[in-house]
């Protein structure tokens, strides 16, 4: 999602991101509206039908996105105000990605081994710490949350194939 | 005096020494929590709900309310030493704040902001002790109807008072109802927006949306700023707690003028973000050194601190009488009530005696604990803030993920809450305000249901929230708080003809 480079300074305009949200809601209140629709808007024997409240939660949707959308339209040809500097979305995708691939580690590793790995990434790669630094941080946290979740709280967390292989 | 009596029994309840000490950690977990970016005392709770399942309510909510205290607290701390806002609502704190740092006063100003916040919070929590319980029963005649009237009243005073555009405030609110309506319909049985997706059948659980929202998009917003923390260090003597309270006390006007704004705002739902920000302005506009403000003058501390706290507190009494949250903290503690089988509402006054007035009693010795642990704690709060950002978002984020994660042992909720974090900071940068989503969020399924039984009764006509005198004057101030932009936006016009340059109204 990125400005199409007419302009070379280094900041990512507001425009796109804000055409795109718009956009969205309006897709989301065409769902909300299309399935309020399916169930019924109208009365039944017994009272308001399940479509009869979200539909008009639906159709407020459209119509307010819709206006955001409208507006912006209006605003193209005026000057795009910055969303964010470049560095600073290269920043936030720095962090995005990990994260995403965390939550797919949490899924495929259990919680504990992804949490470790994310903060030793983390204090690797961005606070550029030595190994023999990061290393008992990165173990030594997700060894306190498992005492305390698993052991005193008696809540169980996602496990994955090394936890089993210790027996746990 | 019945208040009174039910007062001390209040204490009586709050007063064990369990309670004492679950108080302690409340405040203690609150104020880190307040110190950490990322954590805030709306995703804190909604983290913490879970562990406190299997504890007796009363214990829960006092240690949960502590939390909201302490963070309370804990927001002036990153904001003075820092520049950072821990909280939304301590923003205003840092325009004073962090210059009397600069030139070495930071134990003044700490000490102010504390003091402050404790005044804030004290007049709020008798206001709470005299008046909730007027409320309660005033709320025990709500038919359906008051009470959609009521809920009406809260989204629309969020259209009209928010300083956000209007049609984003609404977007975001529909937003919030949509989610909330996804799964089974609870009267009709009916599965509603689920696509055949089996995980969607239980709904999007607002304690999720809560930690994407708050807890990820705020990391990621923190993010864009860099790594770093640069901050003053301070150390509180007694002796500068004595000297900075005798010379506060001249500004009796300011803290007056705060608590009524901030108890204004929190009660109604405008929360402690923009009730800082109001009081502070209002507070620069009056004052006789107004045009020292932002140059390190300790009334531009005491305002803001003052009208947060008071927000905040307040921001529970509609909470506790009507069963609607005032600030999407306070919605987080709603969640809690309802799920230890609690229902918030007149009824909670008349069933639950120990619970709320246990919970009101906490109010006021969680402020004194409060006042005395950051007081005495402030160094090593201000050393936690130098831990690097690259070890301390890491953990946060694995701490969001557990608490997604406990909340129903779900895997699928922890993908949610990336999904609502990244929401989160879109909607953030894009200035969606996110409170209006959480608390349509909460009270989707309450709304709902009022305006549908409301319908029943006058099969299906609109003319019912007109029926009589008190539904009808609540109708009405929600339509006239609604259309409330309309005239700010046709005022500016008009004054937009009259100079060349427009002022630009309310609080920014």
């Amino acid at each position: 999602m990125s400005e199409p480079s007419d302009r070379a300074d280094a900041t990512v305009g507001t425009r796109w991101f804000e055409m795109t949200v718009a956009l969205l809601l309006m897709a989301v209140a065409g769902l909300v509206v299309f399935d309020s629709l399916r169930v019924g808007i109208g009365w039944a024997d017994d009272g308001p039908r399940s479509g009869y409240f979200p539909f008009y939660i639906g159709v407020l949707l459209l119509g307010a996105s819709g206006w955001i959308a409208l507006s912006q339209v209006f605003r193209w040809a005026q000057e795009d105000p910055p969303f964010a500097e470049r560095g600073q979305l290269a920043l936030v995708i720095a962090v995005l990605v990990p994260m995403a691939v965390y939550v797919v580690g949490i899924y495929l590793l259990g919680i504990y081994v992804a949490s470790a790995l994310l903060i030793g990434y983390f204090m690797f790669r961005y606070g550029k710490y030595r190994p023999i630094v990061a290393l008992p941080v990165a173990i030594g946290v997700p060894l306190v949350f498992f005492l305390v979740f698993e052991r005193w709280f008696l809540v169980p967390l996602p496990k994955g194939p090394i936890e089993q292989l210790l027996g746990f | 005096m019945e208040e009174i009596a039910n007062l001390a029994h209040g204490f009586s309840v709050a007063l064990t020494l369990p309670n004492l000490g679950f108080m302690l950690i409340g405040i203690t977990l609150g104020v880190l929590i307040g110190v950490l970016p990322g954590l805030g005392g709306a995703n804190g709770i909604a983290i913490l709900l879970p562990l406190t399942f299997s504890m007796n309510p009363t214990s829960a909510i006092i240690m949960l309310s502590c939390i909201y205290w302490g963070a309370l607290f804990g927001g002036a701390i990153t904001s003075i030493l820092f520049n950072i806002p821990g909280e939304p609502w301590s923003v205003a704190t840092t325009f004073d704040g962090f210059p009397m740092a600069q030139q070495g006063r930071a134990a003044q100003a700490l000490t102010a902001a504390f003091t402050s916040s404790f005044v804030g919070a004290l007049f709020a929590v008798a206001l709470i002790t005299f008046l909730a319980p007027l409320l309660a029963r005033f709320a025990l005649k709500f038919g359906p109807a008051e009470f959609f009237a009521v809920q009406l009243l809260t989204f629309c005073s969020f259209v009209g008072m928010s300083k956000e555009p209007p049609a984003k405030t609404i977007a975001a609110m529909m937003l919030g109802f949509a989610l909330a309506a996804v799964g089974l319909d609870s009267v009709t049985g009916t599965l509603r927006m689920t696509f055949g997706v089996t995980e969607l059948l239980k709904g999007f659980d607002f304690l999720i949306a809560v930690i994407g929202l708050f807890g990820i998009g705020e990391i990621l917003l923190t993010m864009e700023e860099g790594l770093a923390f640069k901050g003053k260090t301070a150390k509180i003597s007694p002796k500068v707690v004595f000297h900075t309270w005798a010379e506060i006390g001249r500004y009796w006007k300011t803290f007056l003028r705060s608590t009524a704004i901030g108890c204004w705002m929190g009660i109604t739902p405008g929360g402690a973000t923009p009730a800082s920000f109001m009081s502070y302005g209002m507070a620069r506009r009056l004052s006789k050194n107004g045009a020292s403000f932002g140059k390190g003058e300790i009334e531009g501390v005491i305002a803001p601190e003052t009208a947060a706290h008071a927000a905040g507190t307040s921001a529970l009494l509609p909470m506790l009488t009507l069963g609607i949250p005032g600030s999407p903290t306070a919605a987080v503690l709603l969640g809690g009530l309802l799920i230890w089988g609690l229902q918030p509402g007149p009824m909670l006054f008349v069933e639950q005696k120990d619970f709320v007035w246990g919970l009101i009693a906490s109010m006021y010795l969680g402020n004194i604990v409060g006042l005395l642990v950051v007081l005495t704690t402030v160094p090593w709060w201000a050393a936690i803030l130098r831990i690097p950002f690259s070890v301390i978002a890491p953990v946060i984020i694995v701490i969001c993920a557990i608490g997604a994660y406990t909340v129903h042992s779900s895997l699928f909720d922890v993908f949610l809450m990336l999904g609502f974090g990244v929401l989160g900071y879109l909607f953030k940068k894009l200035k969606y305000p996110l409170a209006p989503m959480v608390l349509a969020l909460v009270l989707g399924d309450m709304a709902e249901s009022s305006f549908r039984q409301a319908m029943l009764l006058s099969q299906g006509s609109l003319s019912i929230f007109w029926s009589n005198p008190l539904v009808g004057s609540i109708a009405g101030l929600a339509i006239a708080l609604l259309v409330w932009p309309l005239f700010g936006k046709l005022k500016g016009w008009a004054r937009a003809k009259e100079t060349t340059r427009g002022a630009v109204g309310g609080v920014r």
